[in-house]
Order: C-alpha cells, then structure tokens, then sequence
C-alpha cells in the first residue's frame, strides 16, 4: 500500500519553495513588460532621434551636458565660427562673449541652435558695429540613464523599444504556434491511425526545410515585413508543439474519463476541448514558457542577420549584435539589452520548471 | 505455535510523523521466531509506514521515535552499513507491485544473481546455479529458461514469484510482505498464498503479511494485529480475533464480506440481448511478421432482463470489459446487439447518440475516471450538455445539486476538484454522472475493485437502492465472485474471451460446473469454506 497523503506535505514543503521563485519571476515579467510599455512615453527621447553631439555617452544619472562637454563644444563652435568665446559659468543662462575681426553675422548663431547642448542664443548686447557680441544661450538638459548608442541615440529608450518588439515577436510568434500545434497535435491524436501517420509525415517534411531558407525564400516574396517574423518563426515552431500535444492526446484518449465521454454521447469536438486539451495543459504550459525565449532569440538571430526588424526600430538581438561589436570601447551597449533579456528568459525559465513541476505532480 | 519462541522483531512506542501529520502513533508489536504475523487495516492506516519506518526504508525528512529491535540489535540507531548488511540477508521484503519491484532492464537472472552475489558472497557460476534452484522453489516452471527473461515477458503472478526468489535467496530470518497478492487475479493470488506458506514452513521464517483483507490472511496468520489511524487497535491469535472481535475496526472488517443477494424471479420483458459477439484486436507483428489478430471477445451470447443484474465474472485479461464496451458500442464489434427491442448493429455513431442517455457506464477506476481539469459539477452534468443542450448553467446546476444527492454526498462538493475527494466519493460522483441522464442501463466496470472494503459495501448498496428507485439493469463486472454473489441476479463467467458458464447466481455459486469456476469460487471464498 502506498499512502500518499503523507508525501503530498513534503511536496507542498517543497512548492512553497518553488512558488516564491515563481511568483518572483512572474513581478519580474511583469515589471519589464510595464517599463517596455511606458518606459519610452517618458523618456523624454523619440527611440530614432540622434544626439550627434552625445555619440557613445557613459550611462550616468545626472543630466548631461557638464562643465567639460560645454567648454569642449564651445571651443569646437568658436573654431567653425571663426570667433573667439569667452563663457562664464553661471547657472542655466550661459553669457557669453564672442569677438571676431570682421562683423559677425547674426544668423552665425543659430549653431547654438543645432548643437543639441544649447538652447536657441539671444543676443544681449552688440558692439563694436558687431565684431563683439553679447549673447544668452540657455543650456538643453539631457538625462542619457543607459548612455547613449554610435549614432547618439538614447539607449534607455532603444532597449525599451526594443523590449517591446522582442516580446510582441515572442508572444504573437507562440501563440501562433500555440493555436497551429494544438489543434494540429490534437486532432492527429485523436484521429490516430492512418490520419495521425499522414499527419505527423507532414510535419517531419516541413523540418527538413532549413529555417533560414524558408525565412529567406518569405522575405523574397512577401518583401520584409515586421508582421512576416512572427508568421515565419510561428509557422516552423508549431512543429514542436503539434508533436508534445499528439503525444499528450494519444496517452489522453486512453484515459477512462475520455471513454466515458464518449459513452455519455459528447461529440469528437466536445472531448477534444473539454477533456483532451485541458487535461494536456501541463505539458503545453511549459513547453509554451520554452518557446518563448526561444523565439525571442530566434528573432534576435534573423534580425542579427537583417531579415528581421529594420533600423531605427530596433529589438534586443539587435541591440545586443550592436553591443558585441562595441565592447572594446563601450561595454554599456551590450551589457543593458544583454540584462534585460537575460532577466527576461531567465524569469520565463522558473516559469517553466515550476508549471512543469506542477504537471508532474497534478498527474 | 506450541511453545513461545524467542522474539525476533519488536517495535515499542514507533512513531512516525511527516512534518506535523503523524502516521503511526505509539505503536507496539512483537513478532516470534517463525511466527507469522499479520497486520490488516484499510488504506491510510499506517501498516506500510510501520514497517516502512522499522527498516528505515522512508524518505529523510520523515521523523522517526520509539525503538525498534532485530534480535539484539536496535535498527533505529544502526549505521548505515550495517543495516545495509541486515537488509536482504536476515531481513527480506515482498512489495505490492511486482512488475514495478522487478527492473524492467535486466534478466531474471540477473536480478537474482546480483543479490546473491552481493549479499551471499558467490562466484557468477555458483549464484546461477542457486538462483535457478530458487526460482523452482518459488513454484516457476522451466526455471532455466526463466532465468533469461526479462520481467515483461513474465506474468504478474510469475513477476511476483521472483521477487518472492529473491527475497529467500539468502534464506533469511524475517519476510515482509506487503500486500503482496492486492495486485493479482484472485486465482494467482491464492497460489501465491500457499507459497508463502510454505516457503515459511520449510525455511523456518518469521513472516509479516501486511493485508487489508481480514479474510485473507486467516490462511496463514498465526497473530492478527488491526490497526487503524497509525495504531494497533486489536492483536490476538488468528482464531480468536475471527470468533470473538472486540474492536469496531476488525468487526467492520470481518462485517464487509457481503451477504448474498435474494433470490428473486420475475417474469419481465427483455431489455438486451446480445447474439455471437465477437471483438478482434489487429496486432502488429515484429517488423517483418505478419499482422496477427487477437479475438479479445469471442462469440458471446448473453440476454438481460428489465430490472435485473447481471455479474461478469473472470480474471485479468479474459475480455470482461472489452465484452461491456462492445455491449455498449463504444468498441466496433461483430455479431448482433438489440437493445430494447432496436437493432444497435446497423446505427453509426450520430444514431447512437440519442440511445446512449439510456445505456451508461461506470467504470473501476475512480481516479481515472474523473477528468483532473473539471470540476465536480461540470463532470457530473457532461451529459446534460449533450443530450439536453438547450438548458441553462443554472438549470444544470440544480440538476447537479439533485444527483449528488442522490448518490448521498454533499452538494456542496461540486465545486471541487476529483483530486480533493476520497476514492469512495470520486465513485459516488462517477455513478452521479451516469444517473443524471435517468438510464436504463447502467454497466458497472469492476466498480468497487478500487476501494476498501467498508467503501465497497457503501457503494454496493447504493447501487442496488438506485436499482430499486429506477428500475435499473446492471451489468456488473467483477474479478471476485464475493461481490458478485451479493449483487447479482445471474452469473457469467468468461475466460480468455468466452463465456464458460452462465446461469442464476445461487446456481453458480453453489454448484459450479466447470473447474474454472470451482478455482474462483475457492479462491473468492477462501476463508468462509476452507
């Protein structure tokens, strides 16, 4: 006789154990996908807008521009001015003098506009029938919180526009596979015979297709489209969970519970969605928290190849190829995208294990 | 026992506890040399913690106090090693199991040569040799040629008489067999019994038989122990635990051998007639073989009458449930089934399904019968989705109400999961599901196989109170001929796909005709009788 009910304690002991990382994972998630959602609302930067004065900035928490990078780009602008500037350093306003040999043409100064330290510069005072001018030039105050990117882009914003497809890609490209495999698993299951062999022959020929070959013939007829990612990377990834849902249906049907359906008279349909597929969500589950990560990566991979996302927009496979060829100079570019898809196919992993866990035990 | 021999194993005050659940409670036991003791009790009644713990064999976390001796020596305070060196050599166990006991991955031979080698210390030729010798003495014919089979191609009974060979290899002091006929034909389990036996008698072995059923260990229990809730309730000698029972628990045990069922005849119309059923399974052979058929059911006639039951009787295997299915078309079978007067053979599955309101089934298995994703009361009113779509969730739900109380639980467990009930409720739930759709014809699969004899009786008599209300016709399979007697009106027997005899119950039972019968009447009747 085994008794079960003393063992259930110990591995509810266990679950306790296993939910906290669950649960941990789960606010995880949750708080990268609200920062993915609002994160660029608030930034204060368009993900594609260039700073070409802040190429390859330092992340930092205090507003750029400091003392050094005004006098650097106050020097660079005297030398394209012809002019000599003198600046105090006072406050928000910055007064400055400038003094040439020649007149200087007002309209020299919308430099100051182009610049993205300065804010548009109001001439104070003109002497010396405009060879010496007095001007106000308010400073432009930029917060870079990740640093910024080889072309001066904000890589706050950029990892988080880049989150936002990553996810979109992985969730639309699952449930793609999600809503193919099952009915396609379930139904070759249930059919059994010579239905299920001609089924699941067809499914082998399609993963003899390469995947990259198939991706590329797509984009070589369809032309690259962001929609086309999620309808290559569903359609190969199904397979998988066509093949996990048969072989869940086939052991299912076996099942008395499904006989006596059948013996109450409930139709083909009626058991596969009352009784097959809820009762194989265990393994679908889990499968579905693997999946995830790996289409994430798989869109990484056809984007690092330049079939997937396009610049400017961007995702985090993007961003971390990016990163990888600057990690001599500035290691920043790869090191944010890098955590938070790490924190992000770290925390879908728990997921797994412990909805997988939960399956085993349910059983 | 003549005189008292000197003690082998004693437990004082054993407590085992799971966290803050405790399983056994201050238990007390002592076994003599060459005694035979028996521990019964129903399910979750701690008689496989006991000596699960005794022998240190439990998982880590669970705590274990009181002291348990072996001869001298006390095995709760006992290294490893030596306990180790205890274990299969003085102290030998039989488990429930016996497929699951063997590894699927080696030989026979195998298995019993590495205990041999191991724990008796022979050469590779010499452990062959006695391992051959013990299969023989566990009663396995052509041991030579058994010794290179792999245990899936053994029976179950055959399975559990190897791991009987193992257990003696080393000729030990103490066997502990835990339930070790529960999973067997009633047939093969009485062999296995008289084995025990006599192994016990020629090798002189002080043998624990854990059982929950009383009436089986009266064979060959010197001592009844009867425990309940982590403690023994009742001991004493086998013969006087079954004149005079003092405890509830062991009167409820001895109680639960059902009573027969009246003799009652009525003249009613016929509500199903089956003619020359025949049921065929293709199996694939090998790679190159040839596609060979198995005749799961062969030519089987049988007629039932309104209001009557009909109790199937036969082994493992000999095609009672496949025969209940084909009765009921879930399984494509050849010959003629009329139902009520209708001809089932020519109606394809969108014609039967109005007809299958009125022939359900429920089946033995209680944990396999309930899908684990529903709740109590969308599984109890499935068929009222398909054969009375157009009601309301409402509607459904007092109609789930009403069945459920009809089967005696309580409504408010429809809001529960299969796995929060206990065996005898999941049933009741699977004969609520069946009722709910008013039948006339209920087949009942080996129902109360899966449970404790005290559930049983709840179950049986539930059943025939339902009978009683509606009218219903049973068809009631079963391996044992005990329940059978209780509930039915007649009796078939079938053996390997055909129905070897038939006729009234009393007839069956009291003169049987053909030797197949006698041998599940003696083994289903064993104590009373014998």
């Amino acid at each position: 006789m085994n008794e079960p009910a003393p063992m259930a304690q110990l591995s509810a002991a266990a679950g306790a154990l296993r939910n906290w990382s669950m649960l941990a994972s789960l606010s995880i998630l949750g708080l990268i996908a609200l920062l993915c959602l609002i994160g660029p609302l608030i930034s204060g930067h368009p993900y594609d807008q260039v700073y070409r004065d802040y190429v390859l900035v330092r992340p930092s928490l205090f507003a750029h521009p400091d003392w050094a990078e005004v006098e650097e780009a106050v020097s660079a602008m005297a030398r394209r001015m012809h002019v000599r500037i003198e600046a105090s350093r006072d406050g928000e306003i910055r007064h400055m003098t400038l003094e040439a040999a020649k007149p200087i043409d007002p309209r020299a100064l919308r430099a100051f506009e182009r610049s993205d330290l300065f804010a548009p510069a109001r001439i104070v005072a003109s002497k010396d029938e405009g060879r010496r001018l007095a001007i106000d030039v308010p400073l432009k105050r930029t917060l870079f919180l990740f640093g910024t990117d080889a072309n001066g882009r904000d890589l706050f914003t950029r990892v988080l526009i880049a989150g936002r497809v990553s996810l979109a890609v992985g969730l639309l490209a699952s449930f793609v596979a999600l809503t193919i495999g099952v009915a396609y698993g379930a139904v070759a299951g249930y059919a059994g015979g010579r239905i299920d062999s001609l089924m699941m022959r067809a499914i082998e020929i399609i993963y003899a297709l390469p995947f990259i070959f198939f991706v590329i013939v797509l984009v070589m007829v369809f032309g690259r489209h962001f929609v086309l990612i999620f309808a290559a990377i569903g359609a190969v990834e199904w397979l998988d969970m066509a093949r996990i849902v048969r072989g869940q249906t086939l052991s299912i049907k076996q099942r008395d519970f499904v006989a006596a359906a059948e013996a109450l008279g409930a139709t083909t349909p009626a058991i596969l969605w009352r009784h097959v597929i809820p009762n194989a969500s265990g393994p679908i589950i889990a499968y579905l928290t693997v999946l995830v990560p790996r289409v994430i990566l798989l869109e990484s991979f056809v984007s690092f190849l330049g079939l997937g996302v396009q610049e400017p927009l961007t995702s985090w496979g993007v961003l971390i190829a990016d990163g990888a060829r600057n990690i001599q100079g500035s290691i920043h570019l790869l090191i944010f995208p890098a955590l938070f898809l790490g924190a992000t196919l770290g925390a879908l992993q728990t997921l797994g294990d412990g909805f997988r866990a939960h399956g085993l035990r349910s059983r | 026992m003549s005189s008292p021999a000197k003690p082998i194993l004693q437990l004082r005050d054993l407590q085992v506890s799971y966290g803050k659940a405790r399983v056994v409670n201050g238990l007390n036991l002592l076994v003599r040399r060459g005694e035979t003791a028996a521990i019964v009790g129903e399910s979750g009644s701690g008689k496989s913690q006991t000596v699960l713990a005794a022998l240190r064999l439990l998982p880590r976390q669970v705590v274990t106090s009181g002291s348990v001796t072996f001869e001298d020596t006390e095995l709760l305070a006992l290294s490893q090693r030596r306990l180790n060196a205890l274990l299969g050599r003085r102290i030998a166990m039989v488990f429930q199991e016996p497929m699951s006991a063997l590894d699927p991955l080696f030989t026979v031979g195998a298995q019993i040569g590495a205990v041999l080698r191991l724990k008796a210390g022979l050469r590779r030729g010499a452990a062959k040799a006695r391992a051959k010798e013990l299969l023989s003495l566990a009663g396995i014919a052509e041991p030579e040629r058994r010794l290179n089979a792999y245990p899936h191609e053994l029976s179950g009974g055959q399975c559990q008489r190897v791991a009987i060979a193992m257990a003696i290899a080393c000729n030990p002091d103490l066997l502990i067999a835990d339930e070790p006929t529960t999973a067997l034909d009633v047939t093969v389990a009485a062999k296995i019994l008289d084995l025990l036996a006599k192994l016990k008698q020629s090798l002189g072995m002080a043998m624990i038989f854990i059982s929950h059923d009383l009436g089986l260990v009266r064979r060959i229990a010197d001592s009844i122990h009867v425990m309940r809730d982590g403690e023994i309730v009742e001991s004493g000698a086998t013969g006087e635990i079954f004149s005079n029972p003092r405890h509830d628990a062991t009167r409820l045990l001895l109680e639960t051998m059902p009573r027969a069922r009246p003799h009652i005849r009525t003249d009613t119309p016929v509500l199903l007639r089956a003619e020359n059923i025949g049921v065929r399974f293709a199996l694939r052979g090998g790679l190159f073989g040839a596609r060979r058929t198995f005749k799961a059911v062969d030519g089987v006639s049988l007629s039932l009458d309104c209001g009557r039951t009909l109790g199937l009787v036969g082994e493992s295997g000999s095609g009672k449930s496949t025969l209940a299915r084909a009765l009921l078309k879930l399984v494509p079978a050849s010959g003629m089934i009329s139902f009520n007067g209708r001809d089932l053979a020519w109606l394809d599955k969108a014609a039967m399904r109005p007809l299958r309101r009125s022939m359900q089934l429920v089946f033995q298995d209680p944990y396999g019968s309930l899908s684990p994703a529903m709740r109590v009361s969308d599984i109890v009113t499935e068929g009222l989705r398909v054969h009375e779509p157009a009601i309301g969730r409402q509607e459904r739900d007092k109609r789930a109400v009403l069945a459920l109380q009809e089967v005696l639980l309580d409504p408010d467990l429809r809001h529960r999961f299969p796995r929060e009930l206990s065996g005898g409720q999941r049933q009741r739930v699977a004969i609520a599901r069946a009722m709910i759709l008013k039948p006339r014809l209920v087949v009942l699969d080996e129902p109360t196989s899966a449970l404790d004899r005290s559930v049983q009786t709840g179950i049986i008599a539930l059943l025939e109170e339902l009978q009683e209300a509606h009218g219903l016709t049973y068809v009631f399979i079963s391996h044992d001929l005990a329940v059978i007697r209780a509930v039915a009106d007649e009796i078939a027997v079938m053996k390997d796909g055909r129905i070897v005899e038939q006729g009234p119950a009393q007839e069956i039972v009291e003169h049987p005709r053909e030797p197949y019968t006698r041998a599940l009447i003696s083994a289903a009747f064993q104590t009373g009788e014998a």
